[in-house]
């Protein structure tokens, strides 16, 4: 039920109602409303239970295995939370001044510098307040870089096929035609293919390693060699970076910019789709195209830079830092961690990731990249049991909920048929992965004896089967009153 | 099973193409196209009047698992599209080589063929995808 069925004319939450409405007299009549606005008249308990009820009827880390590839559903640690709720930070204004605010421009430029370190770049902005805002800061910092050598024939951007859509999506914000590179059998990107594509027009490539298949591309210095030598930069995209970290450095790989997505590797809540963060991190070369603010520190004390100190940057993401909420927790999540427990958090990703491919494996499920060590995720193909049961990776999916786990990602990467990427995280104890094998076991034979038991799923949660073509097609969410009562 | 009309042609990336004889073809994508798609929910179809050169994205198809390009089969001149397709994409899943045609195209060659599989020879590649 919506909070709105719930409203009856007059009922009030008392507790936070004003002590008297403010007089709008001195507002300009036409900018006055004719009619109250359509908000929900409940009264403080009905408020506590719809939204209680609401978060209990939801599937989240805190309540169930998550395995989402390619979005890194770890566990955010409490601590995190409570730290970063400290009235200090809390109740800190966002226009406060510089010697107001010399705490969380500490823990600030320290995220910086431990962001710089554990990916090997040279420089980092906290700015870009999601990860596709940092891919598009990565990508206008490309082209900065590449205008203000008025070299302007570099209109183009590789990107492989198995990519994130946001990358060409951020490529052609960004100004830039986008030229997509294949795939091999392998998993790994076509050197012959990139070889051919690669040339003055060539503007950089955008490559996610370990890649959206879940394994790490064994070519990446042969990569980043052809498209350096032509001319192009090579970019990094963060998402995967839970497979590699404090092991591997994109910088020492040859990467010249790097998004990081705070909100997965370093453990910050995802919570319905944000607030996210999306540092950008730049080799040498980029570094006067940064995205303001950047903390820096003189002396013993830290500043803030913006558009005058660095001319050439491309400029704000966001109003003031970006999202200091999730800055703050992703800084005490890494200082939680330290360099050594980092390394432990891709060691275990790994692990994780490696035992259930493995255990689904001997369950009989296909795996895509059958010859492959798994990075942090690992891709099943359901394309045997659909062709055999006629149940496809969606009606699998569906089913997983009735058991207590929310589905992997389904179809994607597109170029897998019927694939389910598995991201299980270092957070998960064995009994998790042992459990999601269980039940992808009895959800086969399920399968097997009676599809429909499949095609019907979910049948134990709060809503059945959506109508995800109506959504679809039928955009419009909005809610609107019958009568609104003055 | 997906159906593989006799009489047209098609390429790699699942479109079928038909000769309408006068120097122009229509265009759609196949039967297996539109399954493994999924059910349609948005088409985007070219402009009439664009000039395209053989395998240039022209359009796009999106269904509830992912969007996809439509390529231009030959060189030519947009000279139609199925404005239908606007308030009902499904028409593409209903009937994908009839009334879910997309657009259509008046040759730059004489040859309407040119360069594109038949009938078998897409079959075949339908089976390799597979």
């Amino acid at each position: 039920m919506l909070i709105q069925e719930q409203s009856r004319h007059g009922r009030t939450a008392t507790a936070q109602a004003p002590l008297e409405m403010a007089d709008v007299s001195d507002l300009p009549a036409g900018l006055r409303r004719k009619q109250r606005a359509a908000l929900p008249e409940v009264s403080e308990l009905q408020a506590v239970r719809h939204y209680t009820r609401l978060s209990q009827q939801n599937f989240a880390i805190d309540t169930h295995f998550y395995p989402l590839g390619s979005c890194t559903m770890k566990y955010n640690p409490r601590a995190c939370n409570s730290l970063a709720s400290l009235p200090g930070f809390l109740a800190r204004h966002p226009a406060a001044p510089e010697s107001h605010s010399q705490g969380i421009m500490a823990c600030l430029h320290e995220l910086q510098d431990m962001l710089k370190i554990v990916t090997g770049m040279h420089a980092v902005s906290l700015a870009p307040a999601a990860g596709a805002q940092g891919e598009l800061a990565g990508v206008m910092m490309i082209r900065a870089y590449h205008d203000a050598r008025g070299d302007h024939e570099r209109r183009e951007i590789l990107v492989p096929d198995a990519a994130h859509g946001t990358n060409p999506a951020s490529a052609i914000m960004a100004g830039f035609q986008v030229r997509e590179i294949p795939t091999g059998s392998n998993g790994d990107v076509d050197i012959a293919a990139l070889r051919d594509a690669v040339g003055p027009q060539t503007a950089g490539i955008m490559l996610t390693n370990p890649s959206t298949v879940g394994v790490f591309d064994r070519n990446i210095q042969a990569i980043a060699e052809t498209v350096h030598e032509a001319g192009g930069l090579l970019y990094y995209d963060g998402a995967n970076l839970n497979a590699i970290l404090g092991k591997v450095r994109p910088g020492d790989m040859g990467f010249d910019v790097i998004h990081m997505n705070l909100h997965k590797t370093f453990s910050t809540p995802h919570g319905g789709g944000g607030p996210g963060a999306g540092p950008v991190g730049v080799s040498k070369r980029l570094e006067p195209y940064l995205p303001v603010p950047l903390v820096v520190k003189d002396g013993d004390d830290y500043h803030w830079q913006v558009e005058h100190d660095r001319p050439e940057s491309i400029g704000r993401m966001t109003a003031f830092g970006g999202n200091m909420g999730i800055l703050l927790r992703a800084y005490i999540y890494a200082r939680l961690l330290g360099a050594e427990g980092m390394r432990r958090v891709s060691e275990y990703a790994t692990l994780n990731a490696n035992y259930l491919l493995a255990r689904l494996k001997d369950a009989g499920f296909t795996a895509a990249y059958p010859e492959r060590r798994a990075s942090h995720e690992f891709i099943v193909t359901l394309k045997r049991e659909a062709k055999e049961y006629g149940t496809n990776a969606m009606d699998f999916a569906k089913r997983l909920l009735d058991y207590g786990f929310h589905a992997p990602t389904t179809y994607f990467p597109l170029l897998v048929p019927e694939c389910l990427l598995v991201e299980p995280t270092e957070s998960e104890p064995k009994e998790a992965l042992d459990g999601f094998v269980d039940a992808m076991t009895k959800i086969r034979a399920e399968a097997q004896e009676n599809p429909d038991t499949l095609k019907q799923a979910p049948y134990s949660l709060p809503v059945r089967r959506l109508d995800d073509v109506r959504a679809a097609r039928q955009l419009d969410l909005a809610w609107r009153p019958e009568r609104v009562e003055d | 099973m997906s159906d593989i009309p006799n009489d047209l042609k098609y390429t790699e990336s699942h479109e079928w193409v038909r000769d309408n004889g006068d120097g122009t073809v229509t265009v759609g994508i196949t039967d297996h196209a539109q399954d493994a798609l999924g059910d349609l929910v948005f088409v985007e179809v070219p402009e009439v009047g664009a000039k395209l050169a053989a395998k240039d994205a022209c359009a796009v198809v999106e269904s509830v698992k992912a969007a996809s390009d439509i390529y231009a089969p030959l060189e030519g001149e947009v000279v139609t599209v199925n404005e239908a397709l606007d308030d009902a994409p499904e028409t593409i899943n209903s009937d994908p080589y009839g009334e879910g045609w997309i657009f259509q195209l008046k040759l730059a060659g004489d040859d309407a063929g040119a360069g594109l599989l038949d009938a078998d020879a897409y079959q075949q590649v339908v089976e390799d995808d597979a």
